[in-house]
């Protein structure tokens, strides 16, 4: 079973509820932080990391020499990636997303690939947790792609959990994309109403069913739970502001060990979702 | 020489527009008569997710245009238009007959760098 961990905003709790849910579960879980812009599972987890790997794009590069300046490379790159202009034929590697689709299609065969690097995938345990992290390179800014070969170690015989991107865009789908069922995390505030409705409108199209965790329940208004109702959205559970969980967290200690009688509320949870699971 | 202004409208008189990938018009302009060659209708491309200012400079560049006139030009775009060797005038204002004016009288200042952030 693969679920993701969401929200429409950074902050609200996702990477607490993703961790806690792993270590309730241990052995039986595996967690994947696909949040590759900012892990921030392993400052919680301190896992033990036993390998990694660096992970790269294939990116174009014209040999001059052979290439006639047909302009094909440019025709069938969406992106904008590769281009003949003028009497050269320019390359964008920040642009171009390693389709291959040009090298190809070019007549010649002027276009070589050179990786890029884009990030590394570092693996490792937290006790009896599997533990999967990318890391993107500083300055790149294409994620999808190191998402996805985060997910290509997904562990098909355990519950499998993805701390996704905060927000709604790309790389948030890219994560959540195939999973099971997927836990929005929010805050009771109407920014966090607003980033909710945006973050689930994105998702609802996949058809993946959903559920919402309400994190320091008591700080807000009750239109997020009014919004769940509206929606059809099972409310999964509802953590306090409690001084305990804030304590342990900023030194770096995981909701279930700061609190332990959360470790139930998160098997339970588990076993809702294997039930209404996709 | 080709003279390329970005452009609200398909007309000489339409307001310059600042942006170079995603202005609605890329008008087409001979100096030496101030002659309307083309208005490139750049509605396609403006609506493009990305790389819309360096499709557009493909557009530029393909007309054998020497001079752009506009308001930003992004990192990209800039240098695909300095690869075709088309000088990029920024900080344009008011119509395309007023650029072309100050084309004539001398008063374009060429940009050596891009002056505006790339889009993603
Ligand atoms: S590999 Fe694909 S995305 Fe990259 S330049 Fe070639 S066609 Fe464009
Ligand atoms: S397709 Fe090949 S030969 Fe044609 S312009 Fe591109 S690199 Fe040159």
């Amino acid at each position: 079973m693969i679920v993701a961990v969401a929200s429409g905003k950074g902050g609200t709790g996702k990477t607490t509820v993703a961790t806690s849910l792993a270590l309730a579960l241990g052995s039986r879980s595996q967690i994947l932080d696909c949040d590759v812009e900012e892990p921030n599972c392993h400052i919680l987890l301190k896992p033990e990391i036993t390998d990694s790997y660096p992970v790269n794009l294939p990116v174009p590069s014209v040999d001059k020499e052979k290439c006639s300046l047909c302009g094909k490379c440019g025709e069938v790159c969406q992106f904008s990636a590769i281009v003949l202009i003028g009497q050269t034929v320019l390359t964008f590697p920040e642009l171009c997303h390693g389709c291959g689709a040009c090298s190809i299609l070019c007549p010649e065969r002027a276009i070589q690939e050179v990786p890029r690097r884009l990030g590394v995938i570092e693996m490792g345990f937290v006790k009896d947790v599997e533990f999967v992290q990318g890391r993107i390179r500083i300055g790149e800014a294409m994620s999808p792609p190191l998402i996805r070969e985060v997910k290509t170690r997904i562990n098909r015989d355990k519950v499998a959990i993805l701390d996704a991107p905060p927000g709604a865009s790309c790389p948030v789908i890219t994560t959540v994309k195939n999973s099971d069922f997927v836990i929005m995390v929010t805050e009771p505030t109407p920014f966090g109403l607003n980033d909710l409705e945006i973050a689930v409108e994105a998702i609802e199209d996949l058809g993946i069913p959903m559920g919402v965790v309400i994190n320091r329940c008591d700080i807000g208004d009750s239109d997020s739970k009014d919004y769940c109702a509206r929606k059809g959205l099972p409310l999964l559970m509802e953590i306090p502001n409690h001084r305990k969980i804030a304590e342990g967290y900023a030194r770096g200690v995981p909701l279930v060990e700061s609190m332990p009688e959360y470790v139930d509320k998160f098997r339970n949870m588990s076993d809702y979702i294997l039930n209404n699971k996709h | 020489m080709k003279i390329a202004v970005t452009s609200t409208g398909k007309t000489l008189e339409s307001a310059i527009d600042p942006r170079f990938g995603r202005a609605p018009y890329i008008l087409i302009i001979e100096s030496e008569d101030g002659e309307l060659l083309e208005a490139i209708d750049n509605a396609a491309n403006s609506g493009a997710f990305r790389g819309a200012g360096i499709q557009a400079a493909k557009a530029v560049a393909d007309r054998k245009v020497g001079v752009l006139l506009t308001g930003h030009c992004g990192p990209n775009a800039f240098s695909a238009l300095e690869a075709a060797g088309v000088k990029v005038g920024t900080e344009q204002k008011g119509t395309a007959l007023d650029a072309i004016e100050r084309f004539k009288k001398n008063e374009i200042v060429f940009a050596a760098k891009p002056n505006a952030e790339a889009h993603w």
